[in-house]
């Protein structure tokens, strides 16, 4: 495949972020809005050339003979070289993974652009957001196309700062900046982690090419053998740390508290990023590395536990929270993890890594229904002006169109056939099953919760009683709709993707058995959910009251997110603040500063005692010039004596 | 004798014409035609520069039985020199307009001229009898040129503090040159070298060196032979000043090796590396513990050159080719620094008359483009990244480390330390213009197109300088690294 096209689609998200960057205000907002979203759009059509000349195209770059999708490297510049073989690249990968999430990306952000002509009309900085949302794309992108570890960093390091600058759009609302600040901190904490990870399994491996790491583990670790470090293997501390990188990106336990917090963004970017792409980047790093992973048996049950510990986590505090868009934050948090749990039960004896196709079959799937229900709140949200669904209610009457596209992505994330979340669920279900008994009930469990509280929002929002509006709420205009129609139909319709035809764990193809029986328990058990949902909340009454009123420690604990922010906050206030910043504090203000200043004193001081030097009689500076050359010659000379 | 072998002196002949036409021009002029003399005298002398870029300026030549020569860098410090002077020629046109200067403002250029013309002497002499020659010239119009706003009390005191001063040092360096002559029975650099070599060390020798060194620290006012400067920066003209703290600065600097490292090379270890030890760091310290308390911008400017002096030398300390480049570097590079400073004090000075460090009070507000120019100057000065004078300070430590001692170590650490010193009074002048709240008296003006044309050229030169590495590289290439 020729590079141009490649390289064009990483090129224009970075040309119209400078363009409108740096000539943004002298445009009109609504000229900055259509090229923003112009651009994106070429990227779009690009994007889905490249990916289906990928998948379809029958290229023997792309396809062996045998039926094996092939990692192909469109091309790869050599950028800076520690040494020989360990080398930082910048290029473009294809492979199944990345064309999948070319085709992901680029959809959502378009989506996005145009809905944001709406949505973000009128907006003071209009044309700062569209230039953000572009840095953002181009971000994303590198980053799924890195051929190399470290090239992943560079742009997944470029993504938390986008997410910074979209995070932190609203920059006069101190929640706002606060928000923006604990996402950089918490992720370029988690960072911190996934460095050390990369410098630990490139000084052992002596590479940073994802190729030559993945396609033979063994052979690329074969030095690290023997090499332990406090009870454990190095490569078991690398991958781990590797992970903990993609814990602080995909908001794992516990890790996950900035994501939350970032709904202060606009709603938009909360759809882009939080639900569809930035989010799902530590998926996606454990996905490119799996092979490796694989080789390293206990970081894939790490990445299992943990992923099974937030999903269950996070959608019980996703049913005691006011404000939607933050439950929509902790169902994404709770569906990033069912994504972590998949890929963390895929092992090759289990149906050829199962899992692996499973976890990017419902990344594909819910970036859609994600997307489509934070643009739906976004309309919602900008129909009635407030977050809580306490300003909500009844709404089904007067805008019908979110009404039914909301519906069609909660039944989508709640797993009911036909639509999307059903198919990439039940695989996930199969492949936990399949590798632990114990496991698939818990992730059971958990997709019953996810139909409740997704239907406890709607119901709450849509049906309920109907509070008094200010003023009638209707559907948006046609950017707005647009974007949530399209996106209402894929989620009907994606579900129904040969996957395993496309994606897969080395390439081969998979075809999909459906095991009716977990099928028929997860069906059974969202539809369990919906019904309790819709007892409790469908008409207004006292029973959700009731409820919580009967254990209301747990439900107060839910609703504070069981205190994790808390307990951070004691860490680093309490702990860390009094226990170690005070002492430095002190020692620099004391002793460095202290040393600094004694200086500066002692220089001030010498100044003045010299200053009669400069008498302004001539008789004088002749004098000092003849003492000063004498003292020359005669200490010289004394010294040499 | 042969007198074909002037043509071996191509610069020093060049100027000379450059000199003969703008006397001529000065003198037969009409009144009117008479306000054109710096024009003209600025015409002229670019064309000249130009013409010091050709090839075959820079071929080695020799004349007068070897009292004469010239090479490749020779030609190029005469080339720098040369761009500077050019400058400040042009930014001394508004100055000269002044009716108390016009009248006389042909016999300003001429001198700049006639004393350059001693400066190249002193470059290109290879015996030290007309090494002499070159340093009065070069010494004895600029008592006149110091003395230019005769009408003014501080002008007359400088120059008579400038003139004394400079005999003093002359009379006690031709005592070092007696005492020289006396030890080798030559004046010829090469011969007293090969003597100096041969004859082993002596007290009468030390003695010598330590008096030559006060003639030509002189000129570049190291510590202690610097008293004179900060009353007669003060005093003279804006112009003389600037044309005294760089181009007179950057000839005695090259002189100052070439005599050093050629002449005395023998005692280079023994003798006059540590007496250059003690001037570097008495000059740069005592330079910089001045320039702390100083309240006029001019007199602030002496001291703070004199300090600059000091790092030149460093590129003397290691005697050798990366030390010649990184000196000529240092040179060029202080020169656009410092004749952007002082560009921005002639520009307030001719239009408000205001020399104050007081007076740039929030001068960012009242004249922004002057006072980030000055800023840039300050940066530049006191080393700070990207600007040219961060890089020339870098090339300079490095070939001062090269030669690799501990004690050269020690050094470039007090050098380093000083630099911090330094970067407290160069920021004082942008905290006064940029932070301070009070409003000096300096009212919103435009400065003359040739002000403004001089300071873009500066600007040009700070910023790009060290950016575009063509610069260092050549002048590497030049010294024959």
């Amino acid at each position: 495949m020729d590079f141009i096209i490649p390289l064009l689609i990483l090129a224009i998200p970075l040309g119209m972020f400078l363009l409108l960057g740096l000539a943004g205000m002298k445009m009109s907002h609504k000229l900055a809005g259509v090229l923003g979203t112009l651009g994106m759009g070429t990227v779009l059509v690009l994007s889905y050339f490249t990916a289906f000349t990928y998948f379809f195209s029958g290229n023997p770059e792309f396809i062996s003979e045998a039926g094996v999708r092939l990692q192909s490297v469109i091309f790869n510049q050599e950028w800076l070289a520690f040494t020989p073989n360990l080398v930082i690249s910048l290029g473009f990968l294809l492979d199944p993974i990345s064309a999948m999430m070319l085709i992901v990306i680029p959809t959502i952000s378009f989506m996005v652009h145009l809905y944001s002509l709406g949505y973000m009309h009128g907006e003071k900085g209009f044309q700062r957001y569209y230039a953000f949302l572009s840095l953002f794309s181009f971000s994303m992108l590198g980053l799924v196309v890195a051929t190399n570890i470290f090239q992943m960093y560079i742009f997944w390091e470029l993504v938390g700062a986008s997410s910074y600058l979209l995070i932190g759009f609203f920059y006069t609302l101190p929640s706002a900046v606060s928000a923006s600040k604990k996402a950089f901190i918490v992720t370029r904490f988690a960072d911190l982690g996934f460095l050390i990870g990369i410098l630990i399994l490139s000084y052992y491996t002596q590479t940073f090419d994802f190729i030559t790491l993945t396609s033979d583990p063994g052979a690329a670790f074969a030095s690290t053998a023997g090499a332990t470090f406090m009870g454990g293997s190095v490569l078991t501390w690398a991958m781990v740390l590797i992970f903990t990188g993609g814990m602080g990106k995909s908001a794992m336990m516990p890790l996950h508290i900035w994501l939350p917090d970032a709904m202060e963004g606009p709603t938009p970017v909360s759809a882009l990023i939080h639900a569809a792409t930035m989010v799902v980047a530590g998926v996606y790093l454990v996905a490119r590395m799996f092979p490796v992973y694989l080789a390293v048996p206990f970081s894939l049950d790490f990445v299992l536990v943990v992923g099974a510990i937030t999903a269950l986590y996070a959608a019980i505090v996703a049913c005691t929270q006011i404000d939607i868009k933050r439950v929509l934050a902790f169902s994404t948090i709770s569906q990033i993890a069912f994504m972590m749990v998949s890929l963390g039960a895929a092992r090759p004896e289990f149906h050829e890594c199962l899992g692996y196709m499973a976890s990017m079959f419902h990344l594909f799937t819910h970036a859609m229904f994600k997307a489509l229900l934070f643009l739906g709140a976004g309309a919602l949200i900008h129909a009635v002006h407030s977050n809580n669904y306490t300003q909500m209610g009844g709404l089904h009457k007067y805008m019908p169109i979110t009404n039914i596209t909301f519906l069609i992505g909660c039944l989508a994330i709640a797993g009911i056939p036909p639509f999307a979340g059903f198919w990439s669920k039940d695989e996930i279900l199969v492949a936990v099953y399949s590798y632990s008994t114990f496991w698939g009930v818990w992730m059971t469990l958990v997709a019953g919760l996810t139909a409740f509280y997704m239907f406890r929002v709607y119901f709450l929002v849509f049906w309920w009683n109907e509070p008094e509006y200010h003023h009638r709420p209707h559907d948006s205009e046609w950017t707005m709709s647009v974007p949530l129609i399209i996106l209402a139909c894929v989620s009907v319709v994606a579900g129904l993707i040969p996957f395993g035809k496309f994606v897969t764990w080395q390439g081969h193809e998979y075809i999909i058995h459906m095991n009716w029986v977990v099928a028929g328990i997860s069906i059974v058990v969202a539809v369990i959910g919906i019904i309790i949902a819709g007892v409790l909340y469908l008409r207004e009454n006292d029973r959700p009251k009731c409820m919580a009123d009967s254990c209301r420690w747990l439900w107060t604990a839910a609703h504070h997110r069981f205190y994790w922010d808390e307990i951070y906050l004691f860490i680093t206030h309490k702990i860390i603040f009094n226990g170690i910043c005070r002492p430095i504090a002190w020692f620099d203000r004391r002793i460095i500063d202290g040393t600094m200043d004694g200086f500066a004193i002692v220089t001030n001081k010498a100044s003045y005692a010299i200053r009669n030097l400069q008498s302004g009689r001539v008789q004088n500076y002749v004098l000092v010039y003849l003492i000063g050359a004498l003292l020359l010659a005669v200490i010289t000379a004394w010294c040499l004596a | 004798m042969d007198y074909s072998q002037f043509l071996a002196m191509k610069q020093e002949i060049g100027l000379l014409v450059v000199f003969l036409l703008v006397f001529l021009y000065d003198t037969f002029a009409s009144a009117r035609a008479a306000g054109a003399t710096g024009w003209v005298a600025v015409g002229l002398f670019a064309i000249f520069t130009l013409f010091g870029f050709c090839p075959t300026v820079s071929e080695p030549a020799e004349a007068f039985a070897g009292m004469y020569s010239t090479n490749a860098v020779m030609a190029t410090i005469k080339n720098i020199l040369n761009v500077g002077t050019l400058i400040i020629m042009i930014q001394a046109i508004t100055w000269a307009k002044q009716d108390a200067v016009a009248i006389r403002r042909g016999e300003f250029y001429e001198m700049v001229l006639l004393t350059l013309f001693g400066m190249y002497l002193m470059i290109s002499s290879r015996h030290f009898l007309l090494f002499v020659i070159g340093l009065e010239t070069a010494s004895l119009p600029l008592a006149a040129m110091v003395a230019f706003d005769k009408h003014r009390y501080e002008s007359r005191e400088a120059a008579v503090k400038y003139i004394l001063t400079a005999v003093f040092s002359s009379a006690i360096f031709l005592m070092g040159l007696s005492f020289v002559y006396g030890l080798t029975g030559s004046l010829y650099f090469d011969r007293i070298g090969i003597a100096v070599a041969e004859g082993g060390l002596s007290l009468m020798l030390i003695v010598a060196i330590a008096f030559v060194m006060g003639g030509i620290g002189f000129k570049l006012s190291l510590v202690p032979f610097h008293l004179w400067t900060a009353d007669v920066y003060q005093g003279a003209p804006t112009p003389v000043t600037s044309y005294l703290s760089v181009i007179s600065k950057g000839a005695a600097a090259m002189a100052f090796l070439i005599v050093l490292c050629q002449v005395f090379a023998a005692a280079y270890a023994d003798v006059w590396e540590w007496m250059l030890y003690a001037l570097i760091i008495l000059t740069i310290t005592i330079g910089n513990l001045f320039a702390m308390r100083q309240k006029n911008m001019k007199r602030f400017l002496a001291f703070s050159s004199i300090s600059q002096a000091g790092y030149i030398m460093l590129g003397i300390m290691s005697c050798s080719e990366l030390g010649t480049a990184a000196l000529m570097y240092y040179v060029l590079v202080y020169i656009f620094s410092n004749l952007a400073a002082f560009g921005v004090i002639g520009a307030i000075e001719n239009n408000t008359g205001c020399v104050s460090m007081e007076d740039y009070n929030g001068l960012y507000r009242t004249n922004p483009r002057l006072a980030f120019t000055m800023m840039l100057a300050m940066f530049s000065l006191a080393g700070i990244p990207p600007f040219a004078g961060f890089f020339s300070k870098f090339f300079i430590f490095t070939s001062a480390i090269s030669q690799g001692s501990v004690a050269i170590y020690v050094l470039v650490l007090i050098a380093l330390i000083n630099t911090i010193i330094s970067l407290y009074y160069y920021l004082l002048v942008v905290k006064a213009m940029y932070i301070s709240q009070e409003q000096g008296p300096v009212a919103t003006f435009r400065s003359s197109g040739s002000e403004r044309f001089a300071l873009w050229v500066c600007v040009a030169g700070i910023l790009g300088l060290g950016i575009v590495s063509c610069f260092y590289n050549s002048l590497l290439g030049i010294a024959g690294v």
